[in-house]
Parts: C-alpha cells; sequence; structure tokens
C-alpha cells in the first residue's frame, strides 16, 4: 500500500502544486475574476451551489449512463452479428467505419429537434451514436483477434463453434473492449454535455455552464465544469476497477511478482 | 515399416495450393504408413510439406488427392472422435486461465465432468514435472515449461496420436535436449505413437524409431531411415559413434534430397 502511495504521490503533487500555483497567479497577477476565477472562488460556489449544481449533475449523469448503456448494447449487438455473418462485416463495415469519421455532435440540434428538446432522451440518443462506434469496431476487432493457432487448437478438438466462441474468442475479445468501454466512458459525457449546449431542462450541468457563463458569472461556469470533470473520470474508475475485476490475467492490469 | 497395426496410413497424398493464377503443389506422391507405438519424425528443408503433411493428418486441412487413414478412419472422422492431440510450434496457451485450467481445456470441450478433469489434469502435470506450477498463469512460465504444459494438454485426454509440429524449434539448444529426454520418457510411459517435424537432424535421430526425410518442389518423401539406437536412449547416447553416423546418414540424405543446385543459383 506504501507502494502504491509512492506510485501516485508525483501526481498528486502536481496536481496540489497546480491549483496553489493557479490561486497565487490569479491573486499575484491581480487577474480579472470574470477571465480566470481562483480555485478557492470555485470551491466557495461549488459549496454555495451544491444543491442545484448536484442535481444538474446527477441529470447529466443519468442522460450520459443511459446513453452510454444503449450506444453499448447496440455496438455489442451490431459487432456479433457481424462477425457471426461474413455478409454483413463486407455490406457494414466500410460504413461503419466512414460514420465514425462523421463529427456526430453536430447531429445534437437534430437529435433535439427529433426526440424533445428538453427530454432527456434527445441527450441519450447523442450519447448512444458517440458510444456505439468505438464499441462496435472495437469489439469486432476484439472477436476477430483470436490466434490462428488457437482457432486451430480448438478445431483438433472438434470443438462446437459455440465452444470456440465463448473458449477463445470473446476472452481474446475482453482487452478490445475494455479499451472500447474506457473511450466511451469519456464519450458519453462529452455528448450529454454537448447535447445540453443545444437546449435542454434548465437542470443540467450543459445548461448552467452555458447560462452562467452568459451571466457573466464564470465560477459558477468553472464549478460545473469541475463536476463534469469528476463525473467524467469517476466514470473512468470505475470502468478501469470492472476492467480489473474481469481480466486480472491481462498484461496491463497483472502484478509482476508471480 | 511396423508389423504391427498401422495407426497413421497415408496413400497416394497430392496436396496443392490454389494462387493467385499460379497453383503451388506442396506435396507429391506421398505414401507412410505409421504403426503403433512408433515415434516417427519428418525432416526436410522449409517448404518440403512436412508441416502441411502433419496437417493433413489432423485434418486442419484436406487433401488434393490420395487417402489418410487414422486408426482405420478417415481423417475428419479421426478429429470428430478425438483420436489424436496436437503440439504447435508455440505453445497456444490462454492468459486467461491458469496452467491447470490450460490442460483442462480440450477435457471442458469434450465434457468431461469437473472431477475427473481435476483428477486428469494433476496426473498430466506431474507426469511433465509441472506440478508446483498448477496455479501459475502462462506468462510466469519459461518457454520450456510452456511447452510442457501443451504436451501436458495434449496428452490430457489420453490419445493414442500425439502430433506434434516443430514443438521444441523456438528453444534454445539446452533447454530442447531436456525436452527430448522428456519427451522420450512421456512416450515410453504413455505408449503413445508420436509423430513429430522438426528441421533439427539430431533431434529426430535421438528421438525417433524412424526418420522421413524429405525434400521440396513439390514435396516429398525421399528416404526413410530407421534409427536402431538402444533405449532407453540418454545423454551418454549423444556422444556414441552410432548416433554420429545416423545423424551423417540423414543429413546425406537430406542433401541427396535437395539434387543439384539449381542453374540459376550456379551462375
Amino acid at each position: 500500500m506504501t507502494d502504491r502511495l509512492r506510485q501516485y504521490l508525483p501526481a498528486i503533487a502536481v496536481f496540489v502544486g497546480g491549483i496553489v500555483m493557479w490561486e497565487l497567479v490569479v491573486r499575484g497577477l491581480s487577474i480579472q475574476r470574470f477571465l480566470l476565477p481562483p480555485p478557492t472562488d470555485i470551491a466557495a460556489t461549488l459549496i454555495e451551489q451544491w444543491p442545484r449544481l448536484s442535481q444538474a449533475g446527477i441529470n447529466t449523469l443519468i442522460e450520459a449512463i443511459g446513453g452510454f448503456a444503449i450506444g453499448l448494447a447496440a455496438g455489442v449487438v451490431v459487432a456479433l452479428a457481424t462477425v457471426r455473418f461474413a455478409f454483413a462485416r463486407g455490406a457494414l463495415m466500410p460504413f461503419a467505419i466512414a460514420a465514425n469519421a462523421v463529427p456526430i455532435v453536430a447531429f445534437a440540434p437534430i437529435m433535439n429537434n427529433w426526440f424533445g428538446v428538453t427530454s432527456p432522451v434527445s441527450k441519450m440518443m447523442i450519447v448512444a451514436v458517440l458510444v456505439f462506434f468505438p464499441v462496435m469496431i472495437n469489439t469486432v476487432r476484439g472477436l476477430l483477434s483470436a490466434e490462428p493457432a488457437a482457432l486451430e487448437m480448438m478445431r483438433s478438438y472438434a470443438a462446437s463453434e459455440v465452444q470456440t466462441f465463448r473458449k477463445v474468442r470473446v476472452p481474446a475479445a475482453l482487452p478490445f473492449f475494455f479499451t472500447a468501454l474506457k473511450v466511451g466512458a469519456t464519450l458519453s459525457l462529452i455528448g450529454a454535455i454537448v447535447g445540453e449546449y443545444f437546449g435542454g431542462s434548465n437542470l443540467v450541468l450543459g445548461r448552467v455552464i452555458v447560462e452562467s457563463a452568459s451571466f457573466l458569472r464564470f465560477s459558477e461556469a468553472w464549478a460545473a465544469i469541475v463536476i463534469v470533470s469528476a463525473m467524467g473520470i469517476g466514470f473512468y474508475l470505475v470502468i478501469l476497477g470492472i476492467e480489473r475485476l474481469v481480466m486480472p490475467w491481462h498484461a496491463s492490469v497483472r502484478s509482476t511478482a508471480p | 515399416m511396423s508389423e504391427r497395426a498401422s495407426i497413421v496410413d497415408v496413400q497416394q497424398v497430392e496436396k496443392r495450393f490454389e494462387g493467385a493464377g499460379a497453383t503451388t503443389v506442396a506435396l507429391q506422391g506421398i505414401n507412410l504408413t505409421i504403426g503403433s507405438r512408433e515415434f516417427v519424425s519428418l525432416i526436410g528443408p522449409s517448404g518440403c510439406g512436412k508441416s502441411t503433411l502433419l496437417r493433413l493428418v489432423a485434418d486442419l486441412t484436406a487433401p488434393s488427392a490420395g487417402q489418410i487413414t487414422i486408426n482405420g478412419k478417415t481423417a475428419p472422422r479421426a478429429r470428430m472422435d478425438r483420436d489424436y492431440g496436437m503440439v504447435f510450434q508455440a505453445p497456444v496457451l490462454f492468459d486467461w486461465r491458469t496452467i491447470d485450467e490450460n490442460v483442462q481445456l480440450p477435457l471442458e470441450v469434450m465434457g468431461v465432468p469437473r472431477a475427473a478433469r481435476r483428477k486428469r489434469s494433476v496426473e498430466m502435470l506431474s507426469l511433465v514435472e509441472l506440478s508446483e506450477f498448477s496455479r501459475h498463469h502462462p506468462w510466469q512460465l519459461s518457454g520450456g515449461m510452456q511447452q510442457r504444459a501443451a504436451i501436458a494438454r495434449a496428452l490430457a485426454f489420453e490419445p493414442k496420436l500425439l502430433l506434434m509440429d516443430e514443438p521444441f524449434g523456438a528453444l534454445d539448444e539446452m533447454t530442447r535436449e531436456r525436452m527430448n529426454d522428456e519427451l522420450l520418457r512421456i512416450w515410453e510411459r504413455t505408449g503413445t505413437t508420436v509423430v513429430f517435424v522438426t528441421h533439427s537432424i539430431p533431434e529426430a535421430v535421438f528421438l525417433s524409431s524412424s526418420v522421413v526425410v524429405m525434400s521440396a518442389r513439390p514435396g516429398r518423401i525421399t528416404h526413410t531411415i530407421e534409427i536402431d539406437l538402444p533405449r532407453p536412449r540418454t545423454d551418454a547416447t549423444r556422444e556414441t559413434e552410432q548416433y554420429f553416423s545416423l545423424i551423417t546418414q540423414v543429413r546425406e540424405a537430406l542433401r541427396a534430397g535437395q539434387g543439384p543446385i539449381a542453374p540459376e543459383a550456379a551462375l
């Protein structure tokens, strides 16, 4: 445990040092508060506005997680179909790869139009589309990543297709899958916030940021950004934790000592 | 090759690979009979089709012509009946499984109950002397240990026939010799028939009851050399006159199989 602490100590020092520097620079150079409020101001606003900001945070998080779940489910289903049926792979993959290059947040106003500006569903749909592509493409890659020798070995055991899938393809796909989930976790909050910028219920963080900025209440906007960032980091860490539980054998996770 | 019952019988087998416009003849006119409890090595230059021949026997690929019979059955039937175990050049152990779980894999596929699986895995790991590593994961083992685990896995369901495709090719010379000793010990204890692909002449001579020499383009069998070195073979065997003379014999057969140097190379 002390090793762990030693490992993270530099990062913690940089973080604390950064905050202190920020405070000192803003106060020392008398930078105007609307340009960059000092961290103590942001913290004060965070405490003062906590009931409203935390509720907005929860609402945004629901959109993000809901959309994440939809995108994840759709991505996995399409990936399975693509791997199982070679013709689906030929027909769908080029479009999936091309669509992945489209800046999907550009569709946010259209989603708002389709599913209702104030409805959380419109934000979930933006998030779902954003999460879908990395999950789908990585899952396909992962399922196809099994070594040819491993597949031949299963063939030599006269293993059924289902057995080969469960015992070889799925475990081999897990590292790819979790990479996609980590990307998706971050994307889901970006998607929700950007969707909210184009309109939404008043009590979501995207609206809070837009409105407090337009009324020059910048420490409030910063406080909202702090909450979004914390939620994004938290979501990422949850996925990381699940990854370590599910595949303790993987090189990125395994401990060095046997 | 042997008056005992034949385990593997290959008759007039040919294998062609259809490329873009061109057809490569990988194997031509292959006849090979391997009797029960024999240890047969296939040796030849790269591209002679020795691995392809092994894969044909394993039904991992189908012949273009000819017949392959294993235990009196067709190769696909024998594969479905799990008549053989196979060891590849790479150990192909799954990182997500412990050594014990890796050895149990074929038994799981075959639907063997858990208790029987466990018992069998314990026996097999003790046979290859990896008992104390059963709870380890593959990446915690050396290359030689990993290949021993792969042998334990291939033998887990007691196949009558063991097919080995350059299993020790990636190991250093010292480890390879130790593995050869171990393999002979296992072979003598289990009474398995072994077909062993290698490109190492000393390895083929040390292990085999007979060495099948192949040549390339098209791949065919040019010589079959009986190895009558007394058993059990030990380190001392590696220093006998007879061992060296057999190595020379195999080497000359390989050279004869290559034929004269191709004209374009002679320029």
